[in-house]
């Protein structure tokens, strides 16, 4: 029988690749991306408590989290692409006109 | 039992995708990967009875989140050497570690903190339902995500038209 738990390991593992993903890869593309896999472990949580509590407001939340998202992913892509035409590279590291 | 087996079936396919999307080396392969990802999540979703979110997943993340992905790199259009060299001086290692112990801290949060409490009945997440607590509970906050939106666009438009000093 599948219950609460079981959604909430696969969440977290899935949360736990989106950190891995931050942590190792470079590409600020990639970074985003692994921000997008977190998002819905997120989104996988919510569901999981709302079903388990039969209380809609957790999909509501869904709904809350999937416009953060989308604005969060025009703002960022924009700010890529503005920070691959001023530097000519997309990798973070590279990016540290901050650090004086 | 076909509730298990989907969710057996639909959970190792997301993780192994978002594995791939971590590990590929082009983008255009993790972004196709991801999108194997959020159609499984959204498997997941309906396994839990919430249909509308199903819906609005394959429509908002597959449909604009990941083309929009696309868009950017095909914008960029770096050449392939570019992005593999990316990945040179990574620290893999540190970041294996601390998501291992992420990993093992959400596990040892969740065995211990989660009573497992009985199902409160059925609750289908449809359009209805969600349309009623959404324009009645949360009509404030329902409200307030057009500004947030709002925002978003123009601060896109106004990076978009920025000039980028040489």
């Amino acid at each position: 029988m599948v219950g609460l738990t079981h959604y909430l390991i696969a969440a977290g593992i899935l949360f736990t690749i989106g950190v891995l993903g931050i942590c190792t890869r470079r590409n600020v593309l990639m970074i985003l991306l692994s921000v997008e896999l977190m998002f819905n472990a997120a989104n996988l949580t919510f569901v999981a408590f709302a079903h388990q509590r039969g209380d809609i407001a957790g999909q509501v939340f869904v709904v809350f989290t999937m416009t953060v998202a989308a604005a969060e992913v025009t703002v960022g892509l924009a700010i890529a692409i503005l920070l691959y035409r001023a530097l000519k590279t997309l990798n973070a590291d590279e990016a540290k006109l901050l650090k004086w | 039992m076909a509730t298990t087996i989907c969710f057996w079936v639909f959970s190792s396919l997301m993780i192994l995708s978002a594995l791939g999307v971590i590990l590929a080396r082009f983008p255009v392969y993790s972004v196709l990967l991801l999108l194997v990802c959020m159609c499984c999540v959204a498997g997941l979703f309906v396994l839990q009875g919430a249909f509308f979110l199903d819906a609005l997943q394959v429509l908002i993340y597959a449909g604009a989140i990941l083309v929009l992905f696309l868009f950017a790199i095909m914008l960029l259009n770096l050449d392939p050497m570019r992005w593999t060299q990316d990945r040179a001086r990574t620290w893999r290692f540190g970041g294996a570690v601390v998501a291992l112990a992420f990993l093992a801290a959400l596990t040892w949060i969740i065995r211990r903190a989660i009573v497992a409490a009985p199902v409160a009945g059925e609750m289908p997440g449809t359009v209805q339902a969600i349309g009623q607590s959404l324009l009645h509970e949360y009509l404030l906050p329902f409200e307030l995500t057009s500004f947030l939106l709002l925002a978003a666009i123009v601060g896109a438009v106004a990076l978009a038209k920025l000039k980028v000093r040489e």
